[in-house]
């Protein structure tokens, strides 16, 4: 019986490793199959800069847009920041920012001081909209087209790669 | 020319690296003397070949070398040359080729300065050594070569180095790591060497403990010089994100920790002898574990190397082999705790048991949080973030029952503790404590907060205690103040890592309760006012660096009326990538950090602007340096370089002798 106890630590470790092996084959950045193509889901939601004003989905949708989570706690928020910054400016992408789970003030705070990428900004602070749409994260990125349907996400960090390789292939094919 | 010899150092490096993992151990089991003696030339041989391709690669990388995809990924022209050198662990491949360096040199030096062990014990160390750096040297030249090339259309010019590398904290900072991490895999060589021999003694423990106690110093240094890198170089004042790679190098440290702290109870005392060979496979396991996550892309994160499922699998197989195989080795070799020795709940053992399982539990919370996304994942229970709220809610409090063990544990000797009266000993720092924890937080901050004094009470119970600790112990021995010096230096580097823990504890509360932070806009000739302080923007200019474009503030502040610092906060352009990056203005003080960013340029001149005042930012990474020294002050008693005496009745009667004063 004794020996048989050394062994405890083996057997916590055998389903780790298999778990760890499946985690392998998954992509964190691959969208839940759910949500693909489907329409973004419907909210009523405050605006960051103006606490008093509601946003609905109706107010987003119309052109085809990247809907981008992030939050001041997300240091790699701030990396990708630049590129947004860069992709509202230069290339005249509408972003449409969802701020997840976040004070109000420090997002404000950011907005002026990094300069404001976003044609709106939504203001989730139980990150509830973010529940609906499968964020399990920040930063992450929604491609939404015309019709207001999900057709991609991208987790993680939009930097130039990304942004020639998939983003933007991605944006010339759906209207 | 160069990188075909680099890569063929490797091969060189893996071939030796095969035979000692093989030979010597061979020789152990076949008494074979001669066999046993060339583990530490081949050892050596393995070290030069690993040093000189890495040389190579600095050679590669100095001379623009863009043939070499690694040198195109990572570095540029215009890169200074400090940079360029660095370049070699900013990437994936390089900091690879450097992690296995450094194993060959822990290598190196357990062959160099073990000369005292049995020859069978060293054969069997340097051998599973030599596995683990042939498991490691496979990877680099199966899957991630450095020396790569891109023949023969090559870019004429590099990508760059990620600007946020461009700096000296990143220089330093993998390279400290790694020295940590990767030395945590002398104490595992110890640990299945002493299974496979069955001869798990207190002098496995001792021979072990030195090397352990160095490499936790040089992963407390890697990670304090981290967490001051993100402190400085984000631009906004943070210095612990609970990121998944923070962690992959947090929960080696905490194991470590409390590998550390049972391996002197099995030095000195001869018990918990499993538990001891457990931990040590268990942080080695973490440091492995953290290097699947951050190389196998299974986890997002702004540390993340790009991601491969090829070295994912790679490491991951490499992981099973090893973590399965030293656990089944322990599950099949471990002494049974024969005798159920009762402690006594007043000893040095009992608290440092305490003490472990706390440790054990508060490693537990952050590989849970860690992993829980993945595992969620992989059972289809949806995507789940788990984020820095869940972390200081539940370690956060481990860490103050911690201290409360810490502290009363410098009252206590080995066995049993004789006279000790509760309420003599612990009333009067109990009280001293609450009253200056509750006091300090009060007059500084000017109100009450609950938390700051809550962290302070502890902080202050854990100095205290150990501070009065080490008086009674001195006095002990009936020597005054000159019996400060009879206690030993592994018990002086005790008390330094304990206060050195409770400057953390106090910094981590002042700073998280007493920031103050204000966004201005300011043109040049304003100011803005921030508690006490004012600072005025006196103008902004134009500056060139060597790789990049800037426009650098100057920043006066002032404090009643009387310049107390000038601040140079940058917003650079790096010509390579076009990448903007935001320098922070800081002016570091024991008591307060005064930190300015600047945001963006607006119309008329004006800039927008993050002002901060952080009070005992330092203290953070001050008391990371205090712990360190601790750890290395102990390495350098002299008991673990006397002739190391084979036998245990020795070692018992050594550990007796120094019974009650050293831990």
């Amino acid at each position: 019986m004794g020996r048989l106890k050394l062994f405890l630590p083996l057997l916590v470790f055998i389903p780790l490793a298999i778990l760890l092996i499946r985690a392998l084959d998954l992509d964190p950045s691959e969208l839940p199959s759910a949500l693909l193509d489907k329409p973004m889901p419907g909210f009523e939601l405050p605006s960051l800069q103006e606490p008093e004003r509601m946003l609905r989905r109706e107010d987003l949708v119309g052109e085809k847009m990247l809907v981008n989570v992030w939050a001041t706690w997300c240091p790699s928020c701030m990396v990708e920041h630049p590129w947004l910054v860069k992709l509202a400016r230069d290339y005249g992408v509408k972003i449409v920012g969802l701020n997840y789970k976040d004070e109000r003030q420090a997002a404000l705070g950011w907005l002026q001081r990094y300069e404001n990428p976003f044609a709106l900004s939504v203001y989730d602070v139980d990150g509830k909209l973010g529940l609906d749409m499968g964020v399990y994260g920040a930063p992450e990125t929604f491609v939404v087209d015309s019709a207001g349907i999900i057709r991609f996400k991208h987790v993680g960090v939009i930097d130039d790669k990304v942004w020639q390789e998939v983003l933007q292939p991605v944006l010339q094919e759906i209207d | 020319m160069i990188p075909e010899l680099g890569s063929f150092c490797l091969v060189l490096a893996l071939c030796l690296a095969v035979v000692v993992a093989v030979v010597p151990l061979w020789g152990s089991y076949k008494n074979q003397g001669v066999l046993m003696a060339m583990a530490s030339p081949l050892t050596a041989g393995v070290f030069t070949f690993t040093a000189i391709a890495f040389a190579l690669l600095l050679v590669v990388l100095i001379n623009d070398d863009f043939s070499v995809n690694y040198v195109a990924a990572s570095s540029n022209t215009q890169l200074p040359v400090y940079y360029k050198i660095s370049a070699a662990w900013g990437g994936h491949e390089g900091s690879l080729l450097l992690w296995v360096l450094i194993l060959a040199g822990w290598s190196v030096a357990v062959a160099a300065f073990s000369k005292s062990l049995p020859l069978a014990m060293r054969a069997r160390v340097l051998s599973i050594m030599g596995m683990i750096t042939v498991g490691f040297l496979l990877f680099i030249l199966m899957t991630s070569n450095p020396f790569a090339r891109s023949l023969p259309f090559f870019p004429p010019e590099g990508n760059d180095l990620n600007p946020l590398l461009q700096d000296i904290g990143l220089i330093f900072h993998p390279p400290m790591l790694y020295l940590g991490y990767v030395g945590f895999s002398v104490p595992f060589a110890f640990a299945i060497a002493a299974l496979l021999g069955g001869r798990l003694d207190a002098a496995w423990a001792r021979w072990s403990r030195p090397w352990t106690n160095l490499a936790w110093a040089c992963l407390t240094l890697g990670i304090a010089l981290g967490s001051w890198w993100a402190y400085y170089e984000l631009g906004w004042g943070g210095w612990w994100f609970w990121d998944p790679v923070e962690n992959a190098s947090f929960m080696p440290w905490l194991m470590g920790t409390a590998l550390v702290h049972s391996l002197a109870v099995t030095d000195k005392r001869g018990v918990f002898r499993s538990w001891t060979v457990l931990l040590a496979i268990f942080t080695f396991s973490l440091s492995l574990l953290g290097t699947f996550l951050v190389r196998s892309g299974v986890l997002t994160s702004v540390h993340a190397f790009a991601a491969d499922p090829s070295r994912g699998m790679f490491i991951l197989v490499f992981l099973f082999i090893v973590v399965g195989g030293s656990l089944l080795l322990f599950a099949l070799r471990a002494p049974q705790v024969t005798q159920s020795s009762r402690l006594n709940f007043l000893s040095l053992e009992n608290f440092l048991l305490i003490n472990n399982v706390i440790l054990l539990a508060a490693c537990l919370t952050v590989l849970f949080g860690t992993l829980f996304p993945i595992v969620a994942d992989a059972l289809d229970l949806g995507k789940y973030s788990v984020g820095a709220p869940y972390f200081n809610a539940v370690f956060l409090p481990m860490m103050l029952v911690l201290m409360v063990f810490m502290g009363t544990s410098a009252w206590l000797s080995w066995k049993q503790t004789r006279a000790f009266n509760w309420q003599r000993t612990l009333l009067v720092p109990a009280l001293a404590a609450m009253l200056l924890g509750f006091a300090f937080p009060s007059v500084y901050g000017g109100e009450f907060n609950w938390k700051a004094v809550l962290g302070s009470v502890f902080g202050f119970w854990l100095v205290l205690h150990t501070v009065a600790g080490a008086v009674q112990k001195s006095r002990l021995s009936r020597r005054g103040v000159a019996g400060l010096t009879k206690l030993s230096r592994s018990y002086w580097g005790m008390v330094l890592g304990h206060i050195g823990f409770a400057v953390v504890a106090f910094g981590v509360i002042m700073t998280t309760q007493f920031s103050v932070e204000r966004d201005v806009k300011l043109a040049p000739g304003q100011s803005a006012t921030l508690g006490d302080y004012e600072f005025r923007l006196d103008q902004v200019s134009a500056v060139e660096g060597s790789n990049y474009l800037s426009d650098m503030g100057f920043v006066t502040v002032k404090l009643n009326g009387e310049t107390v610092a000038t601040l140079y906060p940058e917003k650079r352009r790096y010509l390579a990538s076009g990448q903007v990056m935001t320098e922070a203005g800081i002016d570091a003080g024991l008591f307060r950090d005064l930190y300015l960013s600047l945001g963006e340029q607006l119309e008329g001149g004006a800039w927008a602007v993050r002002v901060q005042v952080k009070p005992f930012v330092r203290w953070l990474w001050l008391g990371g340096i205090l712990i360190a020294l601790g750890g290395i002050w102990a390495v350098m008693d002299p008991r673990y370089r006397k002739k190391l005496v084979v036998g245990r009745s020795r070692s018992k009667a050594q550990g007796n002798l120094a019974a009650g004063a050293s831990v």
